[in-house]
């Protein structure tokens, strides 16, 4: 993907923070629900509300998940210290934000993209969410705003903050590894990955620098983005803004940056000079966390089959590239699919229908069905259209492929009757003919379109195009043609 | 009359536990006007619990171990749908929809909460003179403080308000004012008690802890307080030890050092300074009471102890500087309007906080600052483990440590409010144990050449309390 440069002489370099929010029942420090949705400030108490006296106790499930993670992105798993990032701000109730800074439970690892380039992961670390604020009046600003309400149900819901190295060089590229880094953590029952309901939100680090060069350029941090539609763009809109500057002979100023969806262009949130000093310490509530070798072992074994995985082993079964089965486990049809080619179905037919014929789900289909379809299908009882609909018929209702083809009267097509045909239509057209005989390649092509279509048309699309082409030649090799 | 003797006669139905908390009431009525220990007396909330306690003895229950025994609580412990202050205007009116762990625990064991003691705002001072809520004195002589931070809970045991109190200890807020009082005062082992519900100074040195009239008073309050609990993750995951059981014991065989850089003297190069003579004079008398009983006494050395001030005083603020920043103006307690978010967060602070913990809360920020970090709170995390280091070493060779609780005895009213560093001293002594760690005691022991109590610190490796009220009791029954 690094060849496809966005702006000619230039190369993007893009790094990712993604926080997602781990799937808990409880809060990453109390015992209050982890749950979105709900009336403002039901799901509460001391401890998320920040009030004086209370304590952070942690939550064994999120550290459990955060393993998680890290063995499924081979990060290094290690003692950590949680520590207080500490700034103001009025929908984080203590003022301070528990975080990891030095010491991160998950340390250095890698993302591996469809197409097999690795992605490398500087760190996974855990810490709470804030609240949540709305701003009422003005136009939702909080600078114009007449008031502010604060809904403290997301306060304390752990999160994992998942950092990327400076390894993306386009949008596409960053897009496909969001994608993935979602599909592992739903497939490890980590998080839900619901961007649209913030419970996974990507910051992106963006610099650029002139083709060739490895010096990476002043980066900005591209904030509040909302879809992965959003992310592309402020990528490349960020990018752009970046290389305006430099070719006008100005200078990228580290910023961190705000993307606003409506006017599609990223504004200055704060300068370098402006961040915060957050002063993090170590957080004198709660003691290192160490997991034990045992515990980290068994984690890994309960760990169900990572999307990786899974497109490795359909590519085995299928006989195709890993890339070739993308779709297929990104719509998680690939134990449908695998265990079809088990059944002895010919792998490509399966793969083809998975990608064209299933977007809507698999409903009632089961392997066997699937199987005997694709078997109906390879040996000619059904054309591919007839098998379509019976495939559709077997995702609404289950049951046997034969019996939904005889209901709509598929039936295979006599040859001898398809040759009657075949020539009659050659005598009702002599120009085409003459055309399919005669024609160059373009042309002979085009011909044999005609007559499929007419063949099509007579039979109502009950014929199989393949055989109609191989009469058709078949034909015109009589004639000497 | 102890808290020991009263819980039995309350238990047996020889006293109602009205009679105990109306006489204590009494007390307060008389002389709380003078000495201003507590911020609120409970006296509706204690006479309707003392009234259930009667019915449910009356119906043949025991409430357990405390039961009809008046405890003053510091200010700064969470209790339910009462005023907690922690002595700051920034939380007047703050009313807590929960009990701190130790308040939960009391009321299990029958105890009766009589008030909330006044206390120097957010438990940073040494003399109760920063409260809000305007100073304590010392009931002993009105015109002394009575030490700080926990004044008013010392106070409260001392003038006879209550036979119990609570406090909390984070560089000596229990045991000096112990000393200054007279009375019997405790830090823990961090972690033996519960934090869960104290409102937070300096998290990693924060240690809750009795004041009583009598060793074994404090004995009792303390093993009623302690053990593990789930909702502070510091907690030490232990029973609560049998310190009634160590009484008795005495020292024979015991070694006991005398940490010579906390007793100061001319002779004494690398002692602190400030402690007085006739304070020094005493913990010497108790060191020989102690070697009269059978121990065997000595001088130790515990050489970065000297430095324990200065590593206290960017570690604490540190912590406190984070700790704080929730007194914001937007969930509880004082708001003062302004026209932006984090102008009415400046407007409540800058109206909301005393000068004392201003100067604290900069302190720590600055300490904790980038380019700061690695020179000030970097380099005190160190000298934290070097006084560490210097206590197990001197451990190896002593089963406890003593020294002064505090420099001095009670000191006038005014005398050190214009000079934070002088203040600041007052907690030399005690200071090296919260930064260990570690427990000790305030003793009291005769008296200085004032007339004013003296108290001797006896300090004690961790967990190692049952040791360390063995010898408090020995020097209770010798003391002059």
């Amino acid at each position: 993907m690094s060849d496809q440069a966005l702006i000619p002489g230039w190369e993007v370099v893009i790094g990712l923070e993604v926080h997602a929010e781990l799937a808990t029942a409880t809060k990453m420090f109390s015992s209050a629900l982890n749950q979105f949705g709900g009336q403002p400030n039901t799901n509460v108490d001391p401890v998320s509300l920040g009030l004086p006296g209370s304590l952070p106790v942690l939550n064994e499930k999120a550290v459990e998940l955060a393993i998680r993670v890290g063995l499924a992105l081979d990060c290094t798993i290690q003692r950590s210290v949680f520590a207080r990032k500490n700034y103001f701000y009025p929908d984080m109730p203590k003022d301070f934000q528990i975080s990891q800074y030095d010491l991160p439970i998950n340390g250095v690892g890698s993302l591996e993209l469809p197409d097999g380039r690795r992605i490398g992961i500087e760190r996974a670390h855990l810490e709470e969410d804030t609240g949540k604020s709305t701003h009422v009046g003005g136009g939702g600003r909080i600078h114009e705003a007449g008031h502010s309400l604060i809904d403290y149900n997301r306060s304390g819901v752990p999160l994992i903050e998942i950092v990327s190295a400076p390894d993306m060089r386009c949008a596409e590229e960053a897009r496909a590894y969001v994608s993935e880094l979602r599909a592992i953590l739903v497939a490890i029952g980590a998080s839900d990955g619901k961007m649209e309901e913030g419970s996974m939100r990507v910051d992106c680090n963006v610099s650029v620098r002139r083709e060739g060069t490895s010096e990476l350029g002043t980066r900005c941090e591209v904030k509040n983005i909302n879809s992965l539609r959003s992310m592309g763009r402020a990528i490349e809109y960020e990018a752009r803004r970046q290389v305006d500057l430099l070719e006008s002979g100005e200078k990228v100023q580290q910023q961190t940056r705000h993307w606003n969806e409506d006017d599609g262009r990223t504004h200055k949130l704060r300068s370098k000079e402006e961040a915060y000093d957050y002063r993090y310490f170590p957080e004198p509530d709660l003691v290192p966390v160490e997991p034990s070798d045992e515990w980290i072992a068994e984690i890994r074994a309960a760990l169900p089959m990572l999307p990786r995985e899974r497109r490795q082993r359909l590519a085995v079964a299928a006989g195709v590239e890993p890339q070739a089965t993308a779709l297929t486990v990104e719509r998680g049809m690939d134990d449908l699919a695998v265990d079809t080619i088990a059944a002895g179905a010919d792998a490509t037919r399966v793969l083809v229908h998975v990608e064209n014929n299933l977007a809507d789900g698999v409903g009632e289909l089961t392997a066997a069905s699937f199987a005997s379809l694709v078997a109906m299908e390879a040996g000619g009882d059904l054309t591919a259209t007839q098998a379509k609909t019976v495939l559709a018929d077997l995702v609404a209702t289950g049951g046997d492929p034969a019996a939904h083809a005889a209901s709509h009267g598929f039936e295979a097509m006599d040859t001898s009757e398809l040759e009657a045909l075949v020539d009659r239509l050659i005598a009702e057209h002599p120009d085409d003919w003459a055309g399919y005989v005669g024609g160059d390649d373009r042309e002979r092509r085009r011909k044999s379109g005609f007559f499929v279509g007419q063949v099509m048309r007579a039979t109502q699309g009950q014929a199989d195009g393949r055989i109609v082409n191989d009469l058709l030649a078949r034909r015109a090799a009589e004639q000497g043609g | 009359m102890s808290a020991r003797s009263i819980a039995a006669a309350v238990r047996s139905g020889e006293r109602s536990a009205r009679s105990v908390v109306e006489e204590h009431l009494a007390a307060i009525d008389s002389s709380e006007g003078e000495v201003h220990a507590f911020n609120l007396v409970l006296a509706d909330g204690a006479l309707a619990r003392a009234d259930d306690l009667d019915r449910r003895i009356a119906d043949g229950e025991d409430p357990g171990p405390l039961a009809g025994v008046p405890v003053a609580l510091k200010d700064n412990l969470c209790t339910r749908g009462i005023d907690t202050t922690c002595g700051s205007k920034i939380l007047e009116g703050w009313c807590p929809p929960y009990d701190a762990t130790v308040v939960e625990r009391l009321a299990a064991v029958g105890a009766v909460a009589i008030g909330k003691t006044n206390l120097d705002e957010f438990a940073m001072g040494s003399s109760t003179e920063n409260s809000a809520f305007g100073p304590t004195r010392n009931p002993l002589d009105t015109s002394r403080v009575p030490g700080g931070s926990s004044g008013g809970s010392a106070a409260a045991v001392a003038a006879g308000f209550a036979p119990l109190a609570l406090g909390s200890d984070t560089g000596g807020s229990i045991r000096q004012p112990a000393a200054l009082c007279g009375t019997v005062g405790v830090k823990p082992t961090y972690g033996r008690v519960s934090r869960y519900g104290l409102v937070a100074f300096g998290s990693s040195l924060d240690q809750i802890g009795p004041f009583a009239t009598s060793v074994e008073d404090a004995a009792l309050l303390l093993e009623v307080i302690g053990g593990h609990d789930p909702l502070d993750s510091t907690s030490i995951p232990e029973a609560s030890p049998d310190l009634l059981g160590a009484l008795g014991r005495g020292v024979e065989g015991l070694r006991i050092g005398i940490i010579s850089e906390l007793m100061g003297g001319p002779d004494r190069a690398a002692s602190v300074e400030g402690i007085a003579d006739d304070v020094r004079a005493r913990v010497e008398q108790a060191a020989e009471a102690l070697a009269a009983a059978g121990a065997t006494v000595e001088h130790a050395s515990v050489p970065s102890t000297v430095y324990g001030l200065s590593a206290y005083y960017l570690i604490a603020p540190a912590e406190a500087s984070s700790n704080l920043a929730r007194f914001d103006g937007v969930r509880f307690g004082l708001r003062v309007d302004a026209d932006t978010a984090a102008g009415m967060n400046t407007a409540t602070r800058t109206a909301g906080f005393g000068d004392e913990v201003k100067r604290r809360i900069m302190l720590g920020t600055y300490a904790l600052s980038t380019g700061y970090y690695d020179a000030y709170y970097g380099k005190s995390q160190k000298v934290r483990t070097l006084i560490q280091r210097d206590f197990a070493r001197a451990y190896e060779s002593f089963d406890l440590l003593l020294s002064p609780a505090a420099p001095t005895t009670a000191f006038p009213l005014g005398d050190k409010t214009d000079d934070p560093m002088l203040m600041y001293l007052n907690d030399v002594c005690t200071i090296p144990s919260n930064l260990a760690g570690h427990p000790s005691m305030s003793v009291p022991f005769g008296s200085g050449d004032d007339g004013l109590p003296v108290g001797v610190q006896v300090l004690a490796p961790a967990l190692a309390e049952a040791t360390m009220f063995r010898a408090a009791a020995v020097l209770e029954g010798a003391a002059p």
